[in-house]
């Protein structure tokens, strides 16, 4: 007898999706609605009942994994998920849809359009920490991806899938109401303002139980290496920093919108998918919380954190917003500097009073009545408010100062002898949110 | 055992009294908040540094056990 050579069926870890792998199932103009729940479950299995012990493989799958938090702190999130595990008491997971970032459109993406994979993986991370329950945290103005988790949790239990309890809970739509101890703070009753660390929340957050904070994007990455597993995960991307990222894409381009890309691209690809409109005069990576990387630059980065790193900047949430060259960078820098100083807490002095000076000295630089004096001040300001912060939202702010005096170094000098460029005269190209009175709660 | 300075910055109202009393390790900002020196303190200044904890009059200013 002569074996048929049929070779044997690929294992289950080769089997997942190439690429894209979390817009799979995002398909390209496509109907806006959310993927139902049955077409879900063709590829995923439902995570595991409920119990009461941590799932030690899953940790060691996401170990193994070396996966990264994509919310900006790119943390690992093996280690999160290790700490929390070992808590004094069962822990809540909660997941971090706040987007607070006006560059960024991703988290929205995915629960709006595969609210499953979401809920998927928040479930399975729950599965993993023991945890009790799952809150899922989305900006009140979003109301697209609260009725579409809404849904998505509805029709689960419509078809009988036993899961821990999940809440909705809508945060203010505040930019520091996504940072975790404001999140926590808010869920606990308070306002969706940062407090002190420690305790950080993965020690004491949601009800005083350890919490884990996992951004939306990071929780359906664990659920695809749950499903496809780590060896899979690590196909795309570099050593350190393994599998796909979600950039959005926006300002002087054609293609704007969610992209997903392999960590580890040189940012010259990701421009080429952008398809800037016309010259690029710079780059705001990691959103209006994120750095300005010159064009130069932009032309010989590769787009991960090691590598960002070298010129000072970082992926951050993953926004890419391209200036192009006859744009005012200063300008853009000094709009966007007065929205973030706005959106303090108001509870550091440093920061709210630091963050004012530096968005009224910047300004004073983008419309041209500046002097070597004011530059000289707002480096002093960066210096003095860098750090001083309960949490680290004015030292974003003063990451994009420090940035924007660097990439723009011929602008400043410009605006200081000859007043204002051209540029700071046309419209400008990052759009800022309005002010609206939110309330904290 | 030595101990470093700490600030709750949430609870500082920028009063500036731990600036007078401990100037070695406090410093203000251009705004009145305190800059503080967070290495280890022994002796005098250590005890320079309980009076303006406990001076401290919206208690932000914390003594902590240096590791």
């Amino acid at each position: 007898m002569i074996a048929t050579s049929t070779p044997p069926p690929p294992p289950p870890e080769l089997a997942g999706p190439t690429l894209p792998r979390l817009l799979t199932s995002v398909g390209k103009g496509q109907s806006q609605q959310a993927v139902p729940l049955a077409q879900h479950r063709r590829t995923y299995p439902p995570p595991p009942a409920p119990r009461r012990k941590p799932i030690e493989s899953y940790i060691a799958a996401i170990e193994t994994a070396g996966l990264r938090g994509r919310g900006g702190a790119s943390f690992p999130t093996g280690r999160k998920l290790r700490t929390v595990s070992q808590g004094h008491t069962r822990p809540v997971v909660c997941v971090n849809g706040s987007e607070g970032e006006p560059a960024s459109r991703k988290d929205g993406l995915l629960m709006t359009r595969t609210p499953h994979l979401v809920l998927d993986g928040a479930l399975l991370a729950a599965a993993a920490v023991g945890a009790i329950e799952v809150i899922v945290c989305i900006e009140r103005a979003n109301h697209q991806a609260i009725s579409a988790v809404e849904r998505a949790i509805h029709e689960r239990v419509q078809s009988g899938e036993q899961m821990l309890p999940v809440y909705v809970m809508d945060l203010p739509a505040k930019y520091v109401a996504g940072e975790e101890t404001a999140l926590v703070h808010f869920v606990n009753g308070g306002e969706a303002k940062p407090t002190m660390t420690p305790p950080r929340p993965f020690e004491k957050g949601v009800g005083g139980r350890p919490t884990l904070i996992d951004n939306v994007e990071t929780l359906c990455h664990l659920a695809q290496i749950i499903r496809w597993g780590p060896a899979w995960f690590r196909g795309q991307g570099t050593a350190d920093e393994p599998g796909t990222v979600l950039l959005t894409l926006s300002g002087a381009v054609k293609n704007k919108g969610v992209c997903e890309m392999p960590i580890g691209r040189s940012m010259d690809t990701v421009l080429s998918w952008a398809k800037p409109t016309g010259e690029v005069g710079a780059v705001l990576l990691g959103g209006y919380y994120g750095t300005w990387v010159s064009a130069a630059d932009s032309r010989r980065v590769t787009m991960d954190n090691a590598a960002l790193r070298s010129i000072g900047s970082s992926l951050g949430c993953g926004a890419l917003v391209v200036l192009p060259s006859d744009a005012c960078g200063l300008r853009e820098t000094a709009r966007v500097l007065k929205w973030l100083a706005g959106e303090t807490a108001g509870q550091c002095g440093p920061c709210v009073h630091g963050l004012a000076a530096i968005a009224g000295g910047m300004n004073e630089l983008a419309v041209g009545r500046a002097t070597n004096h004011t530059v000289e001040m707002l480096n002093r300001w960066a210096g003095q408010v860098d750090k001083r912060g309960a949490c680290s939202f004015p030292d974003g702010a003063v990451r994009l100062l420090r940035s924007a005096l660097q990439v723009f170094g011929a602008d400043v000098h410009h605006h200081i002898a000859h007043g204002p460029c051209w540029g700071a005269r046309r419209s400008p190209v990052l759009a800022i949110p309005t002010a609206k009175a939110e309330p904290w709660r | 055992m030595s101990y470093k300075l700490s600030v709750d910055m949430i609870a500082c109202d920028g009063r500036g009294v731990c600036a007078e009393l401990l100037p070695e390790r406090v410093e203000l900002d251009d705004w009145g908040y305190p800059i503080i020196d967070a290495s280890p303190m022994v002796g005098v200044v250590l005890e320079h540094a309980r009076r303006a904890v406990a001076a401290c009059p919206v208690l932000a200013l914390r003594l902590e056990a240096a590791k």
